[in-house]
């Protein structure tokens, strides 16, 4: 080992020797013109709408700054990486590994505690209503990267159409709610159910597919509902939309200023103020639980027989054949399972947004879903969790920086990819162990 | 074919044990390439079968019938358990392995690398469990019958950890453990599936001869042991001609002889499909071609 090491450092002087300052500068040069093209449409030159039609402004130093900026980072990367032999990928993965062990052993105590947090959010002093309205966002994005985890994660069965399942389920659950006036909690199995349907509807078509091809046929499913719902005017009133979506009430109180005759509203029955906040809390409260629903079943699945065939089907649907293992039926539920809770998360959305239109479910919904679970590390409850807050919060955060948000959003994907192509916390632990723990292995003789 | 006709009789296992496994005019076309032509054997209960061949002989693809990767193009597979005897031919992949209990590895390890150890051997006993769970429902709710059959699975496993010698790698990652280590885990999870025959598919490919050697001891105390039959696929004539109880030799896809190990190595047709014709200028001379042997 310690010699290992030794020829290593031996190794990285002899580079350090040589510095080839012709090909850093050559390196840096090819980046600044790379930029200079670029920059020059894309920065350098500006509409301005003036009275009469639109104008020209060119904003060169601009420009100059970009090239600038890119030269002297090339040059300091290039210069860097002749300088000091990089730390090898492998070597890289191993430390990444152990902060997502750190991460994982810090969650098993942390997990509860953000828990806590989440329950007590809506009464901290800081909490106001933008505060709760975006942490309700944030968790219905959880929720759906924890449904879409089972199929992604676990079931390995890459789904770009995930959104369809959720415009199923809050159309479901809409459509339900206001013609059969069944109420939010009556409509909502239903939404799920709705959704899980579908979901077998799209799995039997595309079991035979893997990879990209299963990739683009999910994509075309959730395109196809879209546009479905566009033009099926007469039950989804297409671009319009459906509006006066009910709102859920608490044990049949509503939260209404002025409910109708003989329903008696929240704040009346405690005889609170009325404050607009009640919903909001409320709503919020609504989708952690079905979040923490989702997570605890996720969990629990994992340690099941369905749960390891999942898995096992990820790794290698040949070696599952040859187990006996039915990958129809292993596959089917897992399209399911993960397209139910999505319904669930589309009924819940319907109920928040009181309005729904095909608007809402667009590819790029899915996309961001797709991306919270494979940025948080596929298969990774926490990392789901991690991964929403930086994308969902973050991007709420930086709307500060107007369009230059997009470009942070991309420039952390990347950064991601480039160091973590597996995803933040794309450690797996053992659903089951034959030594208890490892910790108490110590313990013993 | 036609004079094969005359002799149509199955040829029986050299031992004369029950038969678990019959072969009959297997037959397996991709287009114009004849992969399989004809081929008629018969596996006994509890024995070890090799079938050996050159390269390109068309084993794998007999192993790929056997266990439903392929569809057969004529020919039937019909394995007798003594209470259910089944149509290999006409069954799915998934069912062959858990009805009629055909339980395979292969040329190129498929383990599931980011799975422990353990969770491989204990996926190999999903349907039991998938039973047992209720069908995930009462699972779900931490039913104490699951908790039994869980407990059940894992002591399995760890007795087949303990056959193999990989006890102490069982909290590992699969795809970690070294290339002697995954063959044997290999071995492990197809047993943890309780067959009646285990089909393996070069078992001893890229195994140090220590490793070889333990592997002969591993499948003779299975066929002892577990009294089920091994079929074997394999290059190394060490292990085949040690512990094999009957072999069967296959060429371009026919079938050149079969019987004991001893009767085989004395016939020629096999020494000609191995060596070639200069190699027996002694022997009768045939109408083989020369190719390399493996």
């Amino acid at each position: 080992m310690s010699a290992d090491t030794g020829a290593e450092a031996a190794q990285r002087a002899g580079e350090r020797r040589e510095i080839d300052l012709v090909a850093v500068v050559k390196e840096a040069g090819v980046a600044a013109l790379v930029t200079l093209g670029l920059a020059f449409f894309i920065v350098g030159l500006k509409t301005e709408t003036v009275p009469g039609g639109l104008a020209l402004d060119t904003r060169w130093s601009w420009v100059a700054i970009a090239v600038a900026v890119a030269f002297v980072g090339r040059f300091a990367l290039a210069l860097r990486r002749q300088t000091r032999r990089p730390a090898s990928r492998e070597r890289r993965e191993q430390i990444a590994d152990r902060i997502a062990v750190g991460v994982r052993i810090f969650a098993r105590y942390a997990g509860p505690a953000v828990a806590l947090f989440a329950v007590a959010l809506p009464l901290m002093p800081f909490a106001n209503r933008y505060i709760v309205d975006i942490a309700t966002l944030v968790l219905t994005y959880i929720m759906l990267g924890w449904g879409l985890n089972i199929v992604v994660g676990l079931a390995g069965l890459l789904d770009l159409g995930y959104v369809a399942f959720y415009a199923i389920g809050a159309y479901s659950f809409a459509l339900f709610a206001i013609h059969l006036d069944w109420g939010f909690w009556g409509a909502l199995p239903v939404a799920g159910l709705f959704a899980a349907l579908f979901g077998v509807l799209l799995g039997f078509p595309v079991l035979r597919l893997r990879g990209d091809y299963l990739a683009i046929v999910t994509l075309a499913f959730g395109e196809m509902v879209r546009v479905i719902l566009i033009n099926w005017y007469s039950v989804t009133r297409g671009p319009d939309g459906l509006s006066n979506i009910p709102r859920p009430g608490f044990f049949g109180l509503t939260f209404e200023r002025r409910p109708d005759e003989g329903v008696t509203s929240f704040h009346e029955f405690f005889g609170f103020e009325y404050s607009s906040l009640y919903r909001i809390v409320f709503l919020y409260y609504v989708i952690l639980v079905l979040a923490l629903i989702t997570n605890f079943f996720t969990l629990r699945i994992r340690k099941l027989p369905i749960g390891r065939a999942w898995e096992a089907l990820r790794e290698d649907e040949i070696a599952c054949r040859s187990l006996g293992i039915n990958p129809t039926n292993t596959k089917l539920t897992a399209f399911a399972i993960g397209a139910m809770f999505g319904g669930f998360a589309g009924a819940f959305f319907a109920t928040r947004q009181g309005f729904i239109s095909p608007e809402s479910f667009t590819f790029i919904e899915s996309a961001v879903i797709l991306a919270i679970v494979v940025l948080g590390g596929m298969g990774s409850q926490i990392g789901v969790v991690i991964a929403a807050v930086l994308l969902i919060g973050g991007t709420e955060v930086l709307r500060g920086l107007e369009e230059f948000r997009m470009l942070a959003f991309g420039a952390a994907m990347v950064a991601i990819m480039v160091w973590r192509p597996r995803g933040l916390l794309a450690h797996r632990d053992p659903t089951l162990r034959l030594e208890p723990q490892p910790a108490r292995r110590g313990a013993s003789p | 074919m036609t004079v094969m006709e005359a002799a149509n009789d199955l040829p029986a296992p050299p031992s004369g044990a029950p038969i678990l496994l019959a072969v009959e005019h297997l037959t397996m076309r991709f287009g114009g390439l004849v992969a399989i032509d004809d081929v008629s054997f018969a596996v006994g209960n509890g024995e070890i079968t090799a079938i050996i061949g050159p390269n390109g002989a068309g084993k794998t693809t007999v192993f790929n019938c056997m266990t439903g990767f392929y569809k057969p193009t004529v020919g039937r597979l019909m394995l007798d358990h003594g209470r259910h005897a089944y149509y290999l031919e006409r069954m799915d992949d998934f069912r062959i392995a858990q009805q009629a209990r055909v339980a395979r590895t292969f040329q190129n390890i498929r383990l599931f690398p980011a799975m422990s150890v353990l969770e491989n051997l204990v996926v190999a006993q999903h349907n039991e469990l998938m039973r047992a769970s209720g069908y995930t429902l009462a699972g779900l709710f931490g039913w104490s019958a699951y908790r039994e059959a869980e407990r059940r699975a894992v002591e399995r496993a760890r007795y087949w950890l303990d056959k193999v010698r990989l006890v102490g790698e069982a909290d590992k990652n699969a795809g970690g453990l070294p290339y002697g280590a995954q063959r044997r885990l290999e071995i492990a999870r197809a047993m943890c599936t309780r067959p009646l025959l285990l089909c393996l598919d070069e078992p001893a490919a890229g195994l140090n001869p220590r490793e070889t050697a333990n592997l002969s001891r591993l499948l003779i105390s299975i066929r002892d042991e577990e009294k089920i039959g091994i079929m074997l696929i394999e290059h190394d004539m060490s292990v085949v001609m040690g512990i094999a109880d009957h072999i069967v030799v296959l060429d371009y896809g026919r079938k050149i002889s079969d019987g004991t190990a001893a009767t085989v190595r004395g016939d020629p047709a096999v020494v000609r499909a191995y060596l070639g014709d200069d190699a027996e200028v002694e022997l009768a001379a045939g109408g083989a071609s020369t190719h390399e042997g493996g």
